[in-house]
């Protein structure tokens, strides 16, 4: 998904048709004319609909932030950075920045590593893989609103499946507030978005390593690597393009967090589970503080273009000159 | 993985007091009055047939109008054309949270608000960018030597696009509309903000208000959840390979 933002390189080598070769002079300037009212006539739907619903109003996300405002009649009480400077004072605000970050890391050493140890398991010949493929894509597919309603029953206090397993196997300690304690709220909402998640992570790796050729790995084997030093010298560079993406989809995720955490703890208790997207809904659609949460808008998608951006330019960039490219040419 | 939603399909059949006694097991004697209540209800069905409208109307617009972007993207070199691409795939990376509430502001001095036009629309824009960048990629693997043959034949460009391109296009279409489907399907953020009057609920504004009216009676709720799942998984089931491969694609092409 996000290499494509890159710009792209192999521009106008797959022009359309070549121009019938009559009339070089006076033809050529209309027939370019034509050529490009035609291309934008095939493009205007299109842009009317991306500008209008999606450039525009975040536009004015930008514009409105900077007022105090309620969301009625146009904003006109301009406070300039007023918004700004009252949400990096804002603990929970703070909190969330936090919480983001905690998802983040937690994805990345414990969702990705595992997502990736299942793909290269089910890429063996194996019995029942299509179905244990299945099987993990599946919650991947089912909403994320039916997905926390069900884990916020599994969760419960008590009554729960989860506290009542436990009970039932002696453990009773382990169990308990789940959703409901601030100190294991994180912890539980990671586990749901495991669960949901991990499956689709393991997908793109699978689709990756179909995509390493056999050949290679074979060649490893017979120059005497082992398992491990097959993975780690042979696969893993070939699936370093598959990883990037896989990382950067899932901060991305991370970052507009919403539906999951408001069907299950609607950001509580007292704000503990709270995302910018819960924040943001809170004030701009339940309080009518409109300006502010627009400059939480803002600061949120500030921290999506800037991590895009650099991920792109730092990371991403490789794919295009780096590694890849050279092995697979050392490989011919 | 499957045990959260075997646990689910199975308390559903049980009592709400067989499930404090007995929450691991098979149901003592199966109840289906869970199951058959829901199903027998006229809000279930309005749910699943608003959800269907409004999958099938985003699915319709984004594939239509992405189709002739993406069409001009991959077979015309005109002036902005890499700028106009770049603007939608930075779309990608834009989070529909932010944009929520001044879209929400949009739409309601529209007058679109409890209309299932305001939902589609919206999701049909923001589903653009994915569905461009997917179609453009198939779009350039027909060979042109095809368009100077239909050109040649006496064809416009939109005859080749209508007449030569999309036919051969159909696995992808196949592809992205199964995307659209799905992401509409699960969609919950804009839904809820949209619609306020019941009347025009999808399936997950549906469940959580279900789980918030009955939640002492836990057996009716897992029963109403797994009914909402069935029609997501069993479309997965049918539509898997063109999901999957619209995912991994979507992700890795460029």
């Amino acid at each position: 998904m996000t290499s494509t933002f890159l710009p792209d390189k192999r521009t106008g080598r797959d022009a359309g048709p070549p121009p019938p070769a009559t009339d070089p002079t006076r033809g050529r300037a209309r027939r370019r004319a034509l050529n490009w009212l035609t291309a934008a006539g095939f493009q205007l739907p299109a842009l009317v609909l991306f500008m209008g619903l999606v450039l525009l109003p975040m536009l004015f996300a930008l514009y409105a932030a900077f007022f105090r405002w309620g969301g009625f009649g146009m904003p006109s009480d301009y406070i300039g950075g007023e918004n700004f400077t009252r949400l990096f004072q804002d603990d929970v605000f703070l909190g969330d920045l936090w919480r983001c970050l905690v998802l983040v890391v937690l994805s990345l050493v414990i969702q990705l590593p595992f997502a990736l140890a299942m793909a290269v398991l089910l890429n063996q010949r194996m019995r029942g893989r299509a179905v244990y493929r299945m099987l993990f894509f599946a919650p991947y597919v089912l909403s994320e609103a039916i997905t926390g309603i069900l884990f916020g029953m599994i969760f419960a206090p008590d009554d729960g499946f989860a506290d009542q397993v436990l009970g039932k196997v002696g453990l009773d300690g382990l169990g308990g507030q789940w959703f409901a304690d601030p100190s294991t709220v994180m912890a539980t909402l990671f586990l749901v978005m495991m669960w949901k998640y991990f499956g689709f992570h393991m997908m793109l790796y699978l689709a990756g390593l179909q995509a390493v050729p056999r050949e290679l790995t074979e060649a490893a084997l017979i120059d005497g690597a082992g398992p491990w030093q097959r993975f780690r010298n042979v696969t893993l560079p070939l699936l370093a393009p598959t990883l990037r993406i896989s990382v950067f989809l899932s901060v991305i995720g991370s970052i507009q967090l919403f539906d999951l955490v408001w069907v299950t703890t609607a950001g509580g208790p007292d704000h503990h589970s709270e995302t910018m997207a819960v924040t943001m809904f809170q004030y701009g659609f339940k309080r009518y503080q409109v300006g502010y949460a627009s400059a939480i808008s803002v600061v949120m998608f500030a921290i999506s273009l800037v991590f895009a951006l650099a991920y792109q330019r730092f990371v991403l960039r490789r794919d295009l000159e780096g590694a890849t490219t050279t092995m697979r040419g050392d490989a011919k | 993985m499957a045990v959260p939603l075997l646990y689910a399909a199975l308390s559903g059949f049980k009592t709400t007091d067989e499930l404090s006694r007995n929450p691991v097991g098979l149901p003592e004697s199966w109840v289906t009055s869970n199951y058959t209540g829901i199903l027998g209800s006229g809000d279930f069905w309005r749910l699943i047939g608003n959800s269907t409208l409004i999958a099938v109307g985003t699915t319709v617009l984004v594939v239509a109008v992405s189709a002739l972007s993406a069409f001009s993207f991959a077979r015309f070199a005109f002036r902005g054309r890499e700028v106009l691409f770049t603007l939608f795939t930075m779309g990608l990376m834009f989070p529909f949270a932010v944009a929520a509430l001044p879209l929400f502001l949009l739409l309601r001095s529209l007058g679109l608000l409890d209309n299932p036009l305001g939902v589609i629309l919206p999701q049909a824009a923001f589903g653009l960018p994915m569905t461009i960048i997917i179609l453009r990629g198939f779009f350039r693997q027909i060979p042109g030597e095809l368009e100077e043959a239909a050109t040649l034949d006496g064809c416009s460009s939109f005859g080749f696009f209508w007449r030569v391109l999309l036919p051969m296009a159909r696995p992808a279409l196949g592809t992205v509309s199964v995307l659209a489907v799905v992401t509409s399907w699960n969609n919950f953020f804009l839904p809820l903000l949209v619609f306020t009057d019941a009347q025009w609920w999808t399936l997950p504004l549906g469940v959580q208000q279900f789980q918030g009216q009955y939640s002492a009676e836990y057996a009716k709720v897992f029963a109403y959840l797994v009914l909402a799942m069935v029609p997501t998984l069993a479309f997965y089931s049918v539509a898997e390979r063109q999901l999957v491969g619209g995912l991994t694609a979507g992700a890795t092409k460029g």
